[in-house]
């Protein structure tokens, strides 16, 4: 496969980042700094990581390879953190249930021999489990704050008929765990009918047969089932423990 | 020995001092009135008895032992607190009354709960109601009467009359003398309620933080 875009095109498709500001400017919604920044931002961090990429492909060092996925697992973690809105430990929490997920999806896909154990392959596919991964915990943390807000006092009355904090919190875990989940599943509904996935369309526009591209489509779709269900439940049933004291009372 | 016993227990939230210096006794099968004025903190009180909150000063014995060596799952089955407002969860009045024998891990006595609803005057039929269908009168009732599907030591009742008509009241308090009868249970009750307050053989004031025993 063979595709180029040459940097003459780059910078002429700089113009589509004008109408953005364009349409900023005009409707007065005081984000032209914000898209200046993301651009700049999406250019540099970019095209760091695309020589970083190139240097380990290159290397091919199972270390150096496990230290970058490690790094994106880590970065992931302190995204994920941010939604939990000063959950205690949210940090760590996040980490182990990226960390975990990512681990078992990649040893399926290894094992099965539907990716080899080269940087090239299990980078990417890395990151696309941590990403997923990550705004699946999001969303956890930020539907669980809600919850235990909204339903305080149906918490309270549980504890108080004796409920031990995972009978007091079942409710509000299991609609947690499904609304980190859904966004996942609502996609493999539809893909193909609306969206044509990032990782096909790139594979299709890089010259790859359609129908090769779909099998590894299908992988993507069965990969992202696994990582955000893994990712909710581990997270999940780490934090809800944080909305109590060591005395089973709501804090 | 008396079933509870409170020693200069205290409850401060930042620098506001909700409780000071209470000291109270209760004895096993007792019926104790609390009363006062709105906001002196008797809600507090029977929270922090419920293990809901900590007292942040002095100390609690439950039957000669400090609260803080219980295991607050199993103490809070033997002293109930039964909310101000209290709330239902779930969709119907079943998985309400099931709850307790859900977290026991025995299976629903359907015919305790029936049991106890008759004493309340609520239609059998309205255990699989859905609870948003329910007049405030009968989810008190429901609630109250979801603390007494294991009879529990202590029975905490937080003002559960307000707001009841009179018809409801009675209903209420039917219960209460047959609690208050044969069945072991030590009540602690807060109301408001004039006749309550008259009929009381046994009560408390809580004033601004602190409690005076009237009698
Ligand atoms: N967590 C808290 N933080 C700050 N203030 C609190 C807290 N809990 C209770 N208070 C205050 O403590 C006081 C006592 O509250 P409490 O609910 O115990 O009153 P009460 O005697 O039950 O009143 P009422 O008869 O209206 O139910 C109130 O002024 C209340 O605002
Ligand atoms: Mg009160």
């Amino acid at each position: 496969m063979s595709l180029d875009i040459s940097n003459l095109s780059l910078v002429l498709v700089t113009a589509l980042v004008f109408i953005a500001l364009w349409i900023g400017y005009r409707e007065q919604l005081g984000i032209d700094k914000d898209i200046v920044i993301g651009v700049i931002r999406a250019v540099i961090q970019l095209t760091i990581v695309g020589y970083v990429l190139k240097y380990i492909f290159h290397l091919n060092n199972i270390l150096l390879t496990l230290l970058l996925i490690l790094i994106i697992i880590f970065n992931a973690a302190d995204n994920a953190r941010k939604r939990s809105n000063g959950i205690r430990g949210a940090f760590y929490i996040s980490f182990v249930a990226i960390l975990s997920s990512t681990v078992v999806v990649l040893g399926v896909l290894v094992a099965s021999g539907a990716i080899k154990m080269i940087p090239s392959q299990i980078i990417p596919i890395s990151g696309m489990v941590a990403s997923n991964s990550m705004v699946a915990i999001g969303l956890c943390y930020r539907n669980m704050n809600a919850m235990f807000r909204d339903q305080r006092q149906q918490v309270l009355e549980r504890l108080a008929l004796g409920a031990d904090i995972k009978n007091a919190s079942k409710g509000i875990l299991r609609e947690t765990i499904k609304t980190g989940m859904s966004p996942t599943i609502d996609s493999a509904k539809t893909v193909g009918l609306v969206s044509l996935p990032g990782m096909m369309s790139g594979l299709i526009i890089a010259g790859v047969d359609p129908v090769n591209a779909i099998k590894y489509q299908i992988m993507v779709t069965f990969m992202m089932l696994a990582t955000t269900s893994l990712g909710s439940v581990i997270a999940c049933y780490m934090i809800y423990r944080k909305f109590y004291n060591d005395r089973m009372q709501l804090k | 020995m008396a079933i509870l016993d409170l020693q200069h227990v205290g409850y401060q939230v930042r620098n506001q001092q909700i409780l000071a210096d209470i000291n109270l006794t209760v004895e096993e099968d007792d019926y104790l009135t609390i009363t006062g004025p709105s906001g002196g903190g008797k809600s507090t009180l029977l929270k922090i008895i419920a293990t809901m909150i900590s007292a942040t000063a002095g100390d609690i014995f439950y039957q000669g032992k400090n609260l803080n060596q219980y295991d607050p799952i199993l103490y809070r089955r033997e002293v109930s607190y039964c909310f101000q407002q209290p709330t239902l969860f779930g969709n119907d009045v079943l998985e309400n009354l099931s709850f307790p024998a859900k977290i026991r891990r025995t299976d629903f006595d359907k015919a305790r709960a029936i049991q106890l609803m008759q004493y309340v005057k609520l239609d059998e039929k309205m255990l699989t109601q859905p609870i948003k269908e329910l007049s405030g009168g009968e989810k008190q009732r429901v609630a109250l009467i979801r603390n007494l599907m294991y009879l529990p030591k202590i029975l905490l009742l937080d003002e559960i009359t307000t707001g009841l008509d009179a018809a409801n009241k009675a209903i209420v308090w039917e219960l209460i003398e047959r609690l208050k009868g044969d069945s072991g249970v030590t009540l602690i009750a807060v109301t408001h309620d004039e006749q309550e307050i008259l009929a009381a053989k046994h009560l408390a004031q809580v004033e601004n933080g602190k409690l005076e025993v009237q009698r």
